[in-house]
């Protein structure tokens, strides 16, 4: 299978992610949607790292899932803690921060 | 040969080394150690010295004016060219080149004011204890007198200009005290204001000076500047004796710097005598005379010397004669007396000792002219207005007799000491050579005729006459603490100043100092004659205006010359419309500058900067979800940016 298909892929799985972070409201789908276009990227250097038979996109692709890791730890530590006070997961209630 | 001999000595004398003090002059910082301990524990000391500080205050002058005489006993011991002494105190300022020592310096010129400033000091503190007796802020009284004491003591023992300085400055705060002494009268305090703020123009002219005598001979010593004056350029000594000559003006209340004088009556009388006679005002002689070699070598400055004074003498004079608040009246004379002084000085070398002559006799009967007027006051319920006197001299006899002794001394009588110190000024005046000579004789004479009509007037109108005084006026002698005082002065002025000029003691005594020998004592001019006979007009004139005459209650209506002397010769008009208004426009223009221009520009700048982060503002909505689409637009935008790059 040539290496365009799998970077055709990590660009179809990038714009859903990004339009999913755009269009939800729920702080939940925005964090699963955000972990899709990180992927989608890793998917995107572990196929370029293939084509020119370099090794240092697959370990790009490792610090980008530790990194995604922490991420998901802290954000779901603050998306509970926005729920427990205000009973909704959705982004646009938490608009107190503002001008 | 006599006369080379007399030529060299002259010569001679100016270079006169300053000889390191041996004995008792060694202590000469007890001088101002004594009333500055007095200014300090009264000032410091609180409730707790209420009940004695009027008696500390008093001995501290009085340790001042014993150890002052026998410094001048020490003195008297010296041969004549030895009796220049200096002490040395500490270091104060080492700059570089710039080195100022805070020296005492015990000449003949500054003994005479030392013994002046102690003596006279004394007695009006002495009165002070009786005047002030019911006042309840006494102690700080004489803590600022002796304050005063202690800077005036300053500016005439100091060695060096700077030092000088120092004391000058001292004179101008304390004055400012205790002419606002009273401050809760809101005269007072705008009279302590205006003295505080006229002299500072003095002052400015002073520190000018001094700054320019160290950047012409590189010392503000008294040794370094008359070493070689010569050495600078005329006009640089010019300068520096104009500029000396704003000082003295500022001090000694002289055109155009009078103003504040007749103001400063409204301190208590002990400080109008205080001012007047022993410290203050005396200070701007002693400036010129001790500055002698600057001037020596500048003619035109000489010159403005004896113009300012010829005319403040006339000023002072005239606006004396028609003043009805006693006080004025007789600041009115201060005013001309120290014109006479300034005239004498400008005359040179030869009128140095009759300035000082002028001076002492001045202390003497000025004090007691002002003590006089405050015993009077302490009888009248603080009145001031000699229409609401009158027949005084039937209630109050030592008042009377010692005012009486003061008068014929200040006008010139004979035996008095004015006679011999005026004269002498005078007789200078006219041959100070040429037509300036003349005229600056004429206008001393003419002061003297006004002297003898105003202080005429005077008496007339407080001691003469009939009573009129107010329904609750008990006059009554004031007690022995306050006639005693008045009375030494009162021999003082009798005896002291013709004993001084008989002879030309003062004249051979500062010798060394002035550069200038007497050539052969002369007591009977011809001008001390055509004097005398004014003064005997003068006093007949005004015999027939208020002794013959009833002095009316209330000043009656008056015609150009009264009413302008009344008005101080429009003194204070011409400061307000020459300097106070145009200071006022300049003040307002630059305000309108600074709200308008200034202020202007910067505040279009932020209100332009705050209107647009006001509207920048609304981008923060909030929303997370329209900074994600931001930040999404932001990474196209850039990633788009690096293709097209790339391309």
């Amino acid at each position: 299978m040539s290496p365009g298909n799998f970077v055709a892929l990590a660009v179809i799985l990038f714009v859903i992610g990004a339009v999913g972070v755009l269009v939800r409201r729920n702080a939940m789908v925005i964090f699963m949607c955000v972990e899709l276009m990180l992927n989608a990227v890793n998917l995107a250097f572990v196929a370029f790292a293939r084509m020119h038979g370099n090794l240092s996109g697959q370990v790009i692709a490792f610090f980008v899932m530790v990194v995604a890791a922490a991420e998901v730890v802290v954000g779901l530590a603050i998306l509970m803690a926005i729920f427990r006070t205000r009973r909704s997961a959705s982004v646009d209630d938490a608009s107190l921060l503002k001008y | 040969m006599t006369g080379s001999l007399a030529v060299a000595t002259t010569v001679a004398a100016h270079a006169e080394a300053t000889l390191p003090a041996v004995g008792v002059q060694r202590a000469a910082w007890l001088l101002l150690v004594f009333p500055l301990f007095g200014a300090v524990v009264l000032l410091l000391g609180g409730k707790r010295t209420d009940r004695w500080g009027h008696l500390l205050g008093v001995a501290m002058p009085l340790a001042a004016f014993a150890y002052a005489l026998i410094a001048f006993a020490a003195m008297l011991g010296y041969p004549a060219g030895q009796r220049s002494r200096s002490v040395q105190l500490y270091s104060w300022i080492t700059a570089g080149a710039f080195k100022v020592n805070v020296g005492l310096q015990l000449d003949q010129l500054s003994i005479c004011f030392v013994l002046l400033i102690t003596g006279v000091g004394s007695l009006i503190h002495i009165f002070s204890v009786g005047y002030m007796a019911h006042d309840p802020g006494r102690r700080r009284f004489f803590g600022y007198m002796n304050l005063f004491l202690a800077a005036m003591l300053l500016l005439v023992l100091a060695d060096n200009y700077l030092v000088l300085y120092a004391g000058w400055e001292g004179v101008g705060l304390a004055s400012y005290l205790l002419i606002g002494f009273w401050q809760y009268k809101p005269t007072a305090a705008v009279a302590a204001k205006k003295a505080f703020i006229a002299n500072r123009v003095g002052d400015a002219g002073l520190s000018l000076a001094i700054m320019l005598m160290f950047t012409t001979f590189g010392s503000v010593t008294f040794g370094g500047v008359f070493r070689h004056p010569g050495a600078a350029s005329p006009g640089v000594l010019t300068a520096i004796g104009l500029l000396l000559l704003l000082g003295a003006c500022g001090k000694s209340a002289q055109l155009p710097l009078q103003s504040w004088l007749l103001d400063a009556m409204e301190g208590p009388t002990p400080v109008s005598a205080l001012i007047h006679a022993a410290t203050m005002v005396t200070a701007g002689v002693y400036l010129i005379v001790r500055s002698g070699p600057i001037f020596d070598l500048s003619p035109d400055a000489r010159l403005a010397v004896s113009i300012v004074g010829a005319a403040t003498l006339l000023f002072g004079a005239i606006i004396s004669c028609a003043k009805d608040d006693i006080k004025k009246a007789l600041a009115g004379s201060t005013m001309s007396q120290i014109g006479y002084m300034m005239l004498a000085a400008g005359i040179g070398p030869a009128g140095y000792p009759f300035a000082i002559a002028l001076l002492l006799a001045h202390g003497f009967f000025k004090a007691g002219l002002f003590l006089g007027a405050g015993s009077i006051m302490h009888g009248m319920n603080d009145e001031v207005d000699m229409r609401r006197y009158g027949g005084l001299a039937a209630v109050m006899r030592i008042t009377t007799l010692t005012f009486g002794a003061c008068y014929l001394a200040i006008i010139g009588i004979p035996p008095f000491s004015g006679f011999f110190a005026k004269d002498t000024v005078i007789d200078a005046a006219f041959h100070s050579g040429g037509t300036g000579g003349w005229i600056l004789g004429i206008c001393a004479v003419i002061g003297a005729g006004l002297t003898a009509f105003y202080m005429t007037r005077v008496m007339l109108m407080t001691f003469a006459g009939k009573r009129r005084w107010d329904e609750n006026a008990h006059p009554h002698e004031a007690p022995p603490v306050m006639t005693w005082p008045v009375i030494l002065l009162a021999v003082g002025a009798v005896g002291f100043g013709a004993w001084e000029i008989l002879g030309d003691r003062l004249a051979k005594f500062l010798g060394p100092v002035s550069g200038y020998t007497p050539p052969e004592p002369a007591v009977f001019s011809t001008s001390g004659i055509v004097v005398l006979a004014l003064a005997v007009v003068a006093i007949a004139l005004a015999w027939a205006m208020y002794g013959r005459r009833p002095v009316p209650g209330t000043a009656p209506a008056a015609r150009f010359p009264v009413t302008a002397a009344r008005r101080d010769l429009y003194g204070d008009a011409i400061n307000e419309s020459l300097l106070m208004r145009p200071g006022q426009w300049i003040t307002r223009l630059s305000v309108y500058f600074d709200n308008r221009g200034v202020d202007g520009l910067v505040n279009t700048v932020a209100a332009v900067i705050g209107g647009t982060s006001g509207r920048m503002r609304r981008l923060q909505t909030g929303f997370v979800r329209s900074y994600a689409l931001s930040m999404f637009l932001g990474g196209v935008l850039l990633v788009g940016a690096l293709l097209l790059a790339r391309i």
